[in-house]
């Protein structure tokens, strides 16, 4: 069976050698356009942001009544970041000024994103579990975890909001009298759960996607081998959902790095207890220091691009091949194969065969 | 379709799930749901009981869609609905009408740098938008298009292009392309058999990632939030600053009743489309 799948698949490539020149020549045809553009949107604004943050933001001069272009500032924007350095020596940033914020929203941002992520990956996991079994209602099920999704999440966050309101349904219920808005712990949490609502069924979607690769055979010979459903679960249900799981937490993380909409909503600004590192970086722009956001927003990006690279390296996370079918090995990408299932029946079940006889 | 096919496999199989599997089943529903049904009910209710617990509605008035409405205390929700179908529109046929071609090019042909490709739009699709609003923020202002709709646009490619091509490439890998080489073989040049036969069978795949498109960028809120001026605000935007006659209370129930009305069609729409919006998310794996 897996040669059957394999020819198909191989038939549906046109012969390298025959096609090669004339597929580069269209393929520079057919990409160059869109490449284009993503230069301008995202190349342009990176290059001048990271230009902008070797310069000095522009001074008001007290004796002349002008602004004044501030130069070249070298690492200094950066150094003001990390150092809190305002001008006058390590951690002189006025206590309230973006400046001083730097470490704490770090320190936020690294906490949402690993309480959200662990919460989101555990619960989804127990949610795909439920959604993969054949029960009746099924389709009520598939449709209610979509409605959280859905919802934008500006709209999401003033629900929350109203839900966690000094007078609002949480503390009437449970008749206390939490400022949920306020207090950094309660807004804290108050963001968790709205962001573990608000996301969780997209990571079960996708962990339900890789667990419906694995093929019914598994567990039956499991089974025969006299598996409990335990050992069925650590032993065949984990490691054959892994490179699907993987992936679904590395999209999480890098989302969950950059959360803005819900604590900035929820908060009701853009400085406080809960202000992430994206928000810092509003709150900069907003007090016209464009020079120390352009250095904050490069730092962000480096944070971000250094956990996705440790993610990539350190946990084997293959989102290339995921994206790259033609290169796709065995065993990684199988999230993906399922899916597809409205496009091409057959070959989702034949392809999940072939893997299990790959592996 | 897997569906389909594996059902009358595991009906055979299973014969029905125990009572466990049936409360988790309720609990996620009433989970996923409840949040959604307050914003109604609250939406619904007369204003001075916004903060009622009672759990089914009471009082029930249109006054709050009214109040949603209404343009005397700086909102404008109408507005801001129209100016969200005309960013989301046009934001997504430029992303579906760029992404095409390269989606075709990484499914379809085999070319040097491929990955490169690839990892180009991997990197961009995981790019944090904040990195995007100083520049943005300054040269918008200086060009005088801070309140224009382009400016909402623009930014908004850099991750709807992305995501279309990632999720296009994952459906039109799975395309039956020997089609294509029959319809070359029969004389057809690579565009008409392109043009007449991959292109009806891409036609859902592609529809299917524009919706996903429409629906990421009708949810953006952080570029706009900086990019944007009420004239031309998304309802994200204007959902996020309404504000009621007096400054220091929160107009809840008008809110909730303006989420009402934002999200009410995007949830029917989803739930239309669910099947293909399942397959899309989890084909590119994408961001929510």
């Amino acid at each position: 069976m897996s040669d059957s799948a394999k020819t198909r698949r191989t038939d549906a490539e046109p012969a390298p050698t025959r096609r090669w020149r004339g597929d580069r020549a269209s393929a520079a045809w057919l990409i160059a356009p869109a490449m284009i553009v993503l230069a301008i949107v995202i190349g342009y604004p990176i290059v001048s942001a990271i230009i902008q943050s070797f310069s000095q933001d522009r001074i008001f001069n007290e004796q002349t009544g002008f602004f004044e272009e501030g130069g070249f500032a070298g690492l200094q924007n950066y150094w003001g970041w990390l150092m809190q350095d305002c001008g006058n020596g390590i951690n002189s940033c006025p206590r309230g000024t973006a400046g001083s914020q730097f470490w704490q929203s770090i320190g936020v941002t690294f906490f949402l994103t690993g309480v959200t992520v662990v919460i989101e990956v555990l619960l989804g996991f127990w949610i795909a579990i439920i959604m993969g079994r054949n029960l009746w209602g099924r389709g009520l099920l598939r449709a209610a975890v979509l409605v959280p999704w859905a919802i934008p999440t500006a709209v999401t966050a003033k629900l929350w909001a109203f839900i966690f309101a000094p007078q609002g349904i949480v503390n009437s219920i449970t008749g206390l009298d939490t400022q949920w808005t306020t207090g950094t712990w309660e807004l804290l949490t108050a963001v968790i759960i709205a962001d573990v609502w608000k996301t969780t069924p997209f990571v079960a979607l996708l962990i339900l996607a890789g667990l419906q690769m694995i093929p019914k055979d598994v567990y039956d010979a499991a089974k025969m081998d006299g598996a409990t459903r335990w050992q069925q679960f650590t032993k065949v249900t984990l490691p054959l959902v892994k490179p699907a799981l993987l992936v679904a937490i590395l999209f999480r993380l890098l989302d969950a790095l950059r959360m803005y909409d819900l604590p900035a909503i929820m908060q009701g600004n853009t400085s406080g207890p809960a202000t992430t590192m994206s928000m810092l970086v509003t709150a900069t722009i907003r007090e016209g220091q464009f020079a120390n956001a352009s250095a904050l927003s490069t730092i962000v990006f480096l944070i971000i691009f250094a956990c996705a690279f440790l993610m990539v390296k350190g946990l084997g996370v293959n989102a290339v091949d995921q994206a790259q079918p033609n290169r796709r090995k065995v065993g990684a990408g199988k999230s993906k194969k399922g899916t597809s299932a409205d496009t091409s029946s057959t070959k989702a079940v034949v392809m999940p065969r072939e893997d299990a006889g790959g592996k | 379709m897997t569906d389909t096919a594996e059902k009358p496999v595991q009906r055979r199989i299973r014969t029905g799930e125990g009572w466990g599997t049936y409360v988790s089943g309720a609990v996620i529903v009433l989970g996923c749901l409840l949040p959604f049904y307050w914003m109604m009910v609250v939406a619904f209710r007369d204003v001075g009981y916004t903060f009622s617990t009672i759990p089914w509605p009471t009082h029930v008035t249109f006054d709050n869609f009214v109040a949603a409405l209404n343009t005397s205390s700086g909102n404008n929700m109408l507005r801001a609905i129209g100016n969200s179908l005309v960013i989301s529109a046009v934001t997504t046929t430029a992303a579906v009408l760029l992404g095409v071609t390269v989606s075709y090019a990484l499914a379809r042909l085999k070319f040097a740098g491929k990955g490169f490709v690839t990892g180009i739009i991997l990197a961009a699709s995981m790019f944090p938008g904040v990195a995007l609003v100083t520049p943005l923020f300054q040269l918008f202002t200086d060009i005088g298009w801070i309140g224009t709709y382009q400016a909402l646009v623009i930014p908004n490619i850099s991750f709807a292009l992305p995501l279309t091509i990632y999720t296009l490439t994952a459906f039109l890998h799975d395309l039956p392309w020997e089609l294509e080489e029959a319809a070359r073989v029969d004389g057809a040049t690579r565009g008409q058999a392109f043009r007449k036969v991959i292109l009806p069978l891409a036609a859902p795949a592609v529809f299917t990632t524009a919706i996903l498109a429409f629906i990421a960028t009708w949810n953006e809120y952080l570029l706009a939030s900086q990019l944007s001026r009420p004239n031309v605000e998304p309802v994200t935007v204007a959902i996020a600053r309404f504000s009621g006659d007096n400054p220091y209370i929160q107009p809840y129930a008008a809110i909730m009743a303006a989420g009402t009305i934002v999200t009410v069609p995007l949830v029917i729409m989803v739930l239309i489309f669910q099947r293909r919006i399942v397959a899309g998310l989890t084909a590119g794996g994408v961001k929510s």
